[in-house]
């Protein structure tokens, strides 16, 4: 029975992986020491000398330590489906060494206290936790939070995700006010009168299943409306979870004006379509909702040429008493932690010809520099943070196996093409 | 006769000689219903639970007269959507129905999806009496019946159906069955009340109220709810009358033997006029009549279809 612990260690070495990291501009077999949260040194070393612990990384690949940016924990408030340490957990299980984590609790992320809350809880674990704190006191939409001690105290990014911030006015400000104090606002776009209450993508899918739908541009005029803002102000935005055709082409076309908006979508938009709501099962019911075909290409063309900069999973737990219902009543969201690499790998790298290291640009370097956590690099006296990849493993999600506290993915039973193999993090250590 | 259901959720996918068979034995129960004593002992023994989260008499009347006439026990089960939240209400029945030995249950919920959900979770037959804007197989077989007798066929008709389709578990129904039955299917009606990317089902839609009786053997005339105006997907009732409304006046310019459905109840003078509704060309009582055939043939045949199940189970 494999440990769902990571060990503590005060050297390591990872003998035999390949490193791969376009930081340092490495792509070679290669071993590491790593001496508490250091790395010593990268290179061949002989094992024979060394008497600290040794993990043999024959056939796997180290790269920088991953981090989803996007993620929900539910405490405070809503402890029965996640956890700080349960979901801090799932990240460590999923391969990643940093998480950011929504301020959507009850009560919302929003005052130092609250900050200091989540630091006190993350303590000691091998993930690392960078809170997001809210846009707006409760995340009310109506008074700025303090956003200069919030970021002082550790938020890495001001967002009201769950709601969009509305109030034209109040986005401008709240972005201005972001930006004198080195963070960026990430919105949450949706039009909650175009959504009108929808349940489901906008399509002939709903057409079919006569479900309250949510058209693509409910997302997509938000989208405009943030990216003339961030060209007005010159200040950073950043677009959570694109999920239509029309934003990724706006994003592109303000890109191409220099306009600094950056954007993140997950991996459910990468491999499913608003069809599977058809089975009316509520592990597909998400917001943004699955979108089309159509939709999904223009996601992956835009991992391809830039536009989007990360994939982050939204990981959002749920219990069963919100799930297990007609798919109206159901909650929306999915948990995505565990899940989250092993799709992209299959997906990206195995059906869409993406390199590793793009992945890693998506999934360790850009999340990073966006909301100015340092950034990884694999060399002597850097900080380890360290992702192992299995690139070979076939592996077959079972969410009964899952560490998160809630089991709501559409993907049990999904075949899988690479993984985590193991993260290394925070003296610790933890390995399949 | 033998269908190939075991639940009738909803019309799509359901074949042509499904539909056929339901159809021809609901014209031998419309024989039944003219005898003096309009009883069958056919499903004498089984239970049958009728449950409505929605108001509905003209639905649930039929249901219940329908077991009746089957010789079947029934009990009904309704909830006011406002006593209690709805999800948990749902949940909640469904445990209290595993708990009794009941053969099938007829729902009516306000949610798309909600009778394939309940089919999930029960050991009984499914009908659905009504899911949310999703499907209302009955109604929909009911007006092939009327259809049918009246025109004496469906398939190469063209039938078109008038009205807020967005939000009509009629039309949806209507549209699989009647492109299952081989007719041409139109629709016409607010362009806000038209679903997305409604004729990538195969529909026709008609942008004139005009063109579309010009082209009709069949026309179906959906109820109009205010409460579309309230939110404002058309701007009066007033307007409606004049775009979409079948007045005796329009009709004269209509196909000719043009048929015209109501699945009921009426809004007289807004969608339709009475000299329409209560006219040569209307088949509205019909339909009324031939909904309580319509429902007896489907528990008949879907009680063959589980005896003959359980007869397989028994076997090995
Ligand atoms: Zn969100």
């Amino acid at each position: 029975m494999p440990s769902n612990k990571p060990e503590f260690f005060e050297t390591l070495l990872l003998k035999g992986g390949t490193v791969v990291d376009p930081s340092s501009n490495r792509n070679e077999k290669a071993d590491i020491i790593v001496d508490g949260d250091t790395i010593r040194q990268v290179g061949t070393i002989d094992a024979s000398s060394f008497s600290g612990k040794v993990i043999d990384c024959t056939g796997k690949t180290i790269i920088p330590g991953l981090m989803d940016m996007h993620v929900h924990l539910r405490e405070p408030g809503e402890e029965h489906k996640e956890t700080v340490e349960s979901g801090l957990r799932a990240a460590m299980n999923g391969g990643f060494t940093a998480v950011c984590s929504m301020p959507n609790t009850k009560p919302a992320i929003d005052s130092l206290s609250q900050i200091e809350l989540l630091r006190k809880l993350s303590g000691g674990m091998l993930t690392d936790l960078h809170p997001i704190a809210a846009v707006t006191k409760g995340r009310e939409g109506k008074e700025l939070t303090e956003m200069g001690e919030l970021a002082a105290a550790g938020a890495v990014g001001f967002s009201d995700d769950g709601s969009p911030v509305l109030n034209s006015g109040l986005m401008r400000n709240a972005m201005e006010y972001a930006a004198m104090v080195g963070r960026c606002v990430i919105d949450h776009c949706e039009d909650p009168d175009l959504a009108g209450g929808g349940h489901m993508n906008e399509s002939l899918q709903s057409t079919y299943a006569g479900l309250k739908a949510i058209p693509s541009i409910s997302e997509a005029v938000q989208v405009a409306r943030d990216v003339l803002i961030s060209e007005y102000t010159g200040c950073p935005v950043h677009i959570a979870h694109v999920s239509t055709e029309e934003s990724v082409r706006i994003i592109r076309n303000a890109k191409a004006r220099k306009i600094a908006v950056t954007a993140e979508t997950c991996p459910h938009y990468l491999v499913l379509t608003d069809e599977a709501v058809r089975t009316y099962d509520t592990n597909y019911k998400m917001n943004p909702p699955l979108r089309s075909a159509k939709d999904q290409a223009a996601l992956i063309a835009g991992l391809k040429d830039g536009t989007i900069d990360v994939i982050a999973s939204d990981h959002a737990p749920h219990h069963a008493d919100d799930k297990d219902l007609e798919f109206s009543a159901a909650a929306f969201g999915i948990v995505g932690l565990e899940t989250s690499l092993g799709i992209v790998l299959t997906e990206l790298m195995g059906n869409h010809q993406f390199s590793l290291v793009q992945i890693i640009e998506l999934m360790s370097a850009n999340p990073r520099r966006i909301t100015r956590v340092p950034a990884i690099s694999i060399q002597q006296d850097q900080t380890a943070s360290l992702t192992i990849l299995d690139l070979g493993m076939k592996w077959t999600v079972d969410s009964a196996a899952f560490m998160s506290r809630s089991v709501n993915t559409p993907f049990n039973g999904r075949e899988l093409s690479g993984g985590a193999w193991g993260v290394v993090n925070n003296h610790q250590v933890f390995v399949k | 006769m033998k269908i190939t259901l075991t639940h009738l959720l909803g019309l799509e996918g359901v074949s042509k000689q499904d539909i056929t068979t339901i159809l021809d034995t609901a014209d031998t129960f419309k024989n039944v219903l003219k005898r003096p004593i309009p009883k069958v002992p056919t499903m004498k023994g089984k239970t049958i639970v009728n449950l409505f989260f929605e108001p509905s008499t003209r639905t649930r009347f039929s249901f219940e007269l329908a077991e009746k006439r089957l010789s079947a026990d029934t009990v009904n089960f309704s909830a006011s959507s406002s006593s209690v939240l709805k999800g948990e209400t749902l949940k909640d029945t469904i445990k209290n129905i595993e708990a009794m030995r009941i053969d099938f249950v007829v729902m009516r919920h306000g949610a798309p999806g909600s009778a394939k959900y309940l089919s999930e979770c029960v050991n009984a037959s499914v009908i659905n009496a009504g899911d949310g804007a999703h499907e209302h197989p009955t109604q929909g077989l009911l007006d092939m019946m009327t259809i049918r007798e009246k025109v004496g066929r469906i398939e190469g008709l063209n039938v078109t159906i008038i009205g807020d389709i967005k939000h009509s578990r009629v039309a949806r129904s209507n549209i699989h069955g009647l492109i299952s039955m081989g007719a041409h299917v139109g629709v016409c009606g607010p362009a806000t009340l038209l679903p997305r990317d409604i004729r990538e089902l195969g529909v026709t839609v008609y942008p004139s109220l005009e063109d579309a009786l010009a082209d009709s053997d069949v026309i179906n005339v959906l109820r109009i709810q205010l409460e579309r105006q309230k939110g404002g997907q058309f701007p009066s009732l007033r307007e409606y009358r004049t775009l979409f409304g079948i007045t005796g006046e329009r009709l004269q310019h209509a196909k000719k033997g043009i048929t015209v459905l109501h699945p009921g109840p009426m809004n007289r003078g807004v969608e339709i006029d009475s000299d329409v509704a209560d006219g040569n060309a209307s088949v509205i009582l019909d339909q009324v009549t031939n909904g309580l055939a319509v429902r007896m043939a489907v528990l008949y045949l879907l009680a063959g279809g589980r005896s003959k199940m359980e007869g397989d189970s028994n076997a090995q």
